[in-house]
Order: C-alpha cells, then structure tokens, then sequence
C-alpha cells in the first residue's frame, strides 16, 4: 500500500472527485497557479483546468457566499480557506446562509457545500492564525463539523464530505499536512459521524479530534510503558454529527474518561461530550471526567510557549494520572 | 392614508399619464391582457400588503413586516422580464417579489401567521420566502448578505453553460456592506451574468442616503468595477421593464453583469413597527403618493392606451382583496406546525433517510 502524506491524501480525494463529478469545482486564493498556499491543490489546475480550480481575489464573504450560491443551484463547490481563521469575515454567508436556508425555505433548498483548509494552531502565527471554530461551527444546526487527524481519514471524509448534500466544515491542520501513513489507492469512503479507536485499551478512554488524537496518542504509549496504564484512544473524526454510541462504548469500558482538544476550554467541544458522558454513562464512571485543552488565552506568538498553551503528551500524561489515580 | 385604498383612488381630474417607454420594444410587444395582468400583478401585491398590515396591527400576526406598499412596479417590471433560467433573489423586504414570481398567496400569508401551510413551513417568516421551483432564492434577513449568494447563482448559470442571468435585488442600505462590494468584484472579475439591482427607497431604515452614502447616486459605485450601470424611475413599470430587460440581456448575451438603481419610495415604515415620524415628513409621503404612485400612473397609462375600463379596473381590485380576504382565511384556519417539525428541514440527510450514508448524533438534546 503507498505511504503517502496527510496533504497528498487530500489532494487525492479532490482528484478523485473532481473526476467523478463535473458539478464539483474548487475554489479559494491561491488554489490554481500558485498550486495551493499549502500545496493540498498542487496539480489539479493543471490537470482540470481554470473552470474547475478558481483562484480568488482576498475576499472570503464574496466567493464563499458565491458558493454558497452555486450549491443552491445543483454544483458541488469545495472552497478553500487558506486558514480557517478567515472565516470570521465570512461568518454570516457561513453560518447564517449556508446552514440556515434550508431551514428557512421550508426544506426546499440544500447546500452542497465543502468549506476546508487547516484549522490549528502551534505553528507561531499569533492568535489571528491560530483559530480552531470547530465548536462555533457545531453550535449552528444546518451544517456538518469534521476534522480528521490522519491521511487516511483525511482521504476518506472528504470525498464523503464532497458528497454530503448539506454544508460541511472540514478543518485540516498544517501540522498535519506532511504526516505520512499508508493510504489505500483504491477508492474507499469514510462516513461522517463514526468515531474510529485509534488505539485499543481498558484502564482509561481519552476521546480527542484532530491532532489531538496523535499528541494523545503519544501519551498512551508512555502511560503503557512507564505506568502500565492501558489506554484506549477514541477518534471523533467528525464533531457533528457525533458518533456518541462510540464514545459511551469505550467510556463503559474503561470506566474512566479523559477528553482532549486544542479547543479552548470555555464552550469547547469537550464540553458537550464531557455533559453527554455525564448524562449517559454517569453510572459507569469511577473517575470524574477530566479535560486538556488549549491554555484559555488568545493564541500565543512565542514559539516555546506556544507549544506548552497547546495540549501536549505531557499534559495529557499528568491529567490522565489524575483520572487514573 | 386611514383608508388603506385611497392611495389608489382615481382622480377624474387628473390629466393622463403616459409613460415614456410605452413604445419601447420590450412594452409594444404586450397584448392587452398582458398589460393588465401586469397591472393585476402591482394591485395584488398592494392589496396583500395592506391585508398582512391589518392582520398584524390585529395582533394576529408577530415579527417584522417590511411592506412593499409603493414599490411595486420595480419587483413586477423586473420579474416580468424573467426567462426559464433567470433567478431572483432579494432581501426582507420580499413579499412583492415573491408575488411577482408566481407564489401563491395564501402560502405566503400562512408564513406570515407562522402556520404550518406557509411557503416556508412557519420556518422562515416575513423575511424569509423561498420558491425554487419558481427560480426565486429568497427572502435574506441580513442586510447585502444575499447579493454574494446571487452572484453565485449566476456563477452556477454560466458553469452549467444556460443562457440565463440572476436578479440580485438590495436597498440602498446594503450597498455600504462589504459583502456586497465583494460580490461586485468578483462579478465583474468573472464576468458573471449577474444584476445588481438597487432599490433606492431612499431610506435605509431611519437613515436617508445622504446620511449614509457618500458619493452622487448608488448606482455609479459600478464604475470602479467597470459594470455597466443605470438609473431607472421605479415608479413607471414600463421603464423598469426597459430597463432591466437591457441588462439581463447584457448578462445573458454577454456574460457582463451590472448595477441598476430604480428610483422608488416606501409608503410605511422601514417595517411596521417603525414610528415613521423621526426621519421624513407627511408631506413627503404624500406628495409622492399623489404624483408618483406606481398603480396611479400606469393604470392612468393604461386607460390612456384603452386598455383599462372602469369596468375592469373595479373588477381587478375586488379580486386583489378577495384574493388577500381568502389568503387571509386560508392562514387563520391553517394549524401551526408542531414541536416535531422544529427539527426537521435542517439538514438533507435528515429528511431524506433512505439516502442516509452519515451515521452518528446530528440533532442534540
């Protein structure tokens, strides 16, 4: 099976199905002639032409909400943020067009559309870089959050994502982009709303989503060696919809749970599966539930510390010893 | 103005108005019958109005209710002159392009009672109409929020390779928001067959134009862009059907979009809960009621041309009140919807299991 990058997976899967479907097309700055800010679209101009691979002037309400508009009307647009922190200057063609009009119109309207790029911080861009809007985007019914953490969810969800007849929030990560693993070349799709244990475990379930789930990962492996603590890692994959008999599954298992996210704490997205937990599974638990998110500031510059606001092996190492102890 | 028909009373006196463009090719063409379903048009988008204003001053009806009452020759000229592949789209101040585009009176009064038969389930209110099947996209409560959304209607028109062109309707409000002027860059950079129509009611909420946009007319902001742009009286259907039929032209024959202001006034407030009194005098409601009102001039014009009677005048009116009387009936007697319905109509999937390929919770307790 061909070992190739988180970013070569993504490019792919727009290969794939700018193939398959003359409707889809892709969109954002810098997708065509300059081969993508991060390279995900190297290639596709060249080989599906300006038509379908549209570079945009800087001007995120205009050509998302154009989308938006297409998708009214049958095409299938993939729109590229150059990082989702852009999104804020199209938040109302995002979250007041795209995931209301089909409400509004009665279920007359839908909107195809894929919204992607990175959506991280850690890479010393300071806080208008550095956004993860992943809960923002899970608080408004009408769109779909996912947030794959590997190439080969990567691959996988977004020619899901592409297909999906409803808007859909797909945030990648820049961290991510050169992680290699092997991808299948055959054509294999992931469904929305499936978590995917990403390591097996029976003394604590960390439930994380995006590059969480690889910093969690570290920390299991060092909770096995050095602690024998048996962690199981569950990856959410997609935020909404939510894969819940996933988590309450695992969280029955281990009886102990730990929740991860480079969100910041304050509303994050652990906070709804911290209350699902609670709810659920409130029996099952021997251990309050614990979080690690980022450091509750605005994203910090300096480079050193900036990695320490995001969660780290060791952080989540010291709070599953808490969990666990 | 106590009497909601005197606006449209006849004044025997008057010397009659004939429109500049009646013999302007898009208008010469008409049969008589379709001028007056032209005039029909206008009267029952003035009568609904003037019904949805009593059901809510009847307390029977909530929300905000932006009347069309004085700008109706700009939605019907406009929509007049649509093709199979052109598509409207507007802001809240929508109930008259929703008429204009064929829906169906007692759908959109039952929307506004937020009754279960309403065009948009009792989803989506006064401000929120949609009819895609009759190419019309709305209905957007934001203001300029819906003009990139008809930009890409018309990017759609051009990738699917018909030869149409979208109607992307603002006020002057909208034309300070930035998403509007994005839109206009990427039309013009795209050329995408798109027109900008600007409803130049002269007020944006409380705010006249020129306390809110600099520069001479709205209109003129397309030279930046290098559209093509013109300003039309709004209150002579004739000349919006010119008018507008030149630009859809343009953007069907040539792919180049372009902004049209039309000239026109409101009759009541920015939306009916609005005072009125702050920003603009009686006088000035009134003086343009008694020389400019739409309905008044073109039947004027109509009678002028012998195409209108007495006869059929009288007829047509108590038609539009019925028709707003039965739309009236229909909503009050319609259910609302129920406490199931509020989650349903929210994602594709949802309401189409059979096709379902995502699993997982989307709709949370």
């Amino acid at each position: 099976m061909p070992v190739i990058t988180y970013r070569e997976a993504l490019n792919q899967a727009l290969a794939e199905e700018l193939e398959r479907d003359p409707r889809v097309f892709l969109m954002g700055e810098e997708v065509g002639q300059f081969n993508g800010a991060y390279k995900v679209s190297e290639g596709l101009l060249a080989k599906f032409g300006p038509k379908r691979i549209i570079d945009t002037p800087i001007s995120e309400a205009g050509f998302i909400g154009l989308g938006v508009g297409a998708s009214m009307l049958g095409l299938r647009p993939v729109i590229e943020l150059m990082f989702w922190s852009f999104y804020s200057v199209a938040f109302d063609q995002i979250l007041n067009n795209a995931a209301n009009v089909r409400y509004m119109s009665g279920g007359q309207i839908n909107c195809p559309i894929v919204i992607r790029g990175p959506a991280n911080g850690g890479t010393n861009v300071g806080a208008t870089h550095s956004h993860t809007p992943e809960n923002v985007c899970a608080n408004h019914p009408g769109v779909k959050v996912v947030v794959p953490a590997t190439a080969y969810d990567a691959k996988g969800l977004l020619k899901a994502a592409i297909r999906d007849n409803d808007p859909v929030m797909f945030m990648e990560n820049t961290i991510l982009y050169n992680d290699k693993m092997e991808v299948p070349s055959e054509e294999y799709l992931i469904p929305l709303g499936k978590a995917d244990v990403k390591r097996e475990g029976k003394d604590l379930t960390i439930i994380a989503h995006g590059r969480s789930v690889i910093q969690s990962l570290k920390a299991a492996e060092v909770l096995q060696e050095k602690h024998n603590i048996s962690v199981e890692v569950v990856d959410l994959r997609s935020i909404r919809p939510l894969d819940e008999a996933a988590i309450l599954a695992s969280v029955r298992k281990t009886h102990r749970a730990l929740l991860v996210e480079e969100n910041k704490p304050f509303c994050g997205v652990d906070a709804q599966i911290a209350y699902l937990i609670q709810d659920k599974a409130f029996d099952d638990l021997d251990a309050p539930v614990k979080r690690v998110s980022a450091i509750d500031a605005p994203q910090i510059y300096s480079s050193p510390l900036e990695k320490e606001q995001l969660p780290t092996p060791q952080r989540i190492l010291d709070a599953a010893l808490g969990v666990c102890r | 103005m106590s009497n909601p028909s005197a606006d449209t009373q006849r004044d025997s006196a008057a010397s009659p108005h004939i429109s500049p463009f009646v013999n302007a090719p898009v208008n010469k063409v008409l049969k008589p019958s379709q001028k007056i379903d032209l005039y029909r048009l206008m009267m029952r988008i003035r009568r609904f109005e003037e019904r949805s204003l009593r059901a809510y001053q009847a307390g029977k009806i909530g929300g905000f209710l932006h009347l069309y009452i004085g700008q109706e020759a700009v939605a019907v000229g406009c929509c007049s002159m649509m093709g199979k592949d052109d598509h409207v789209i507007t802001a809240y101040r929508d109930h008259g392009h929703a008429i204009a585009v064929g829906m169906d009176t007692k759908a959109l009064m039952a929307e506004l009672y937020g009754k279960a038969t309403g065009c948009s389930k009792g989803k989506g209110g006064s401000m929120h109409y949609f009819a895609p099947h009759l190419n019309f996209w709305g209905g957007h409560g934001i203001v300029g929020g819906q003009i990139p959304l008809g930009t890409g209607l018309a990017f759609a028109v051009k990738y699917l390779e018909r030869k149409g062109a979208a109607m992307a309707f603002m006020g002057d409000g909208a034309v300070n928001q930035g998403a509007v002027h994005e839109a206009f860059n990427l039309a013009a950079l795209w050329n995408l067959p798109v027109v900008f129509v600007i409803e130049n009611n002269r007020y944006s909420m409380g705010t006249s134009q020129e306390r809110s946009s600099a520069g001479h007319t709205l209109a003129e902001r397309a030279a930046g862009y290098s559209m093509a742009w013109d300003v039309c009286n709004g209150h002579d259907v004739y000349e919006v059907r010119e008018k507008a039929d030149k630009f859809l032209t343009l953007a069907r024959e040539q792919n180049k979009p372009s902004v049209l202001e039309i000239d026109t006034y409101r009759y009541r407030g920015h939306s009916v809960a609005d005072p009125d009194k702050t920003y603009r005098s009686k006088t000035e409601i009134e003086e343009y009621q008694r020389t400019k009102d739409p309905l008044n001039l073109f039947r004027s014009c109509l009678e002028a041309e012998g195409v209108l009677t007495t006869e059929i005048i009288e007829k047509i009116d108590a038609e539009a009140r019925a028709e707003a009387d039965l739309a009236t009936e229909f909503a009050e007697a319609s259910p609302y919807p129920t406490v199931e319905d509020i989650t349903k109509d929210i994602y594709w999937e949802e309401d189409n299991p059979s096709h379902k390929t995502s699993q997982g919770t989307i709709i949370f307790e």
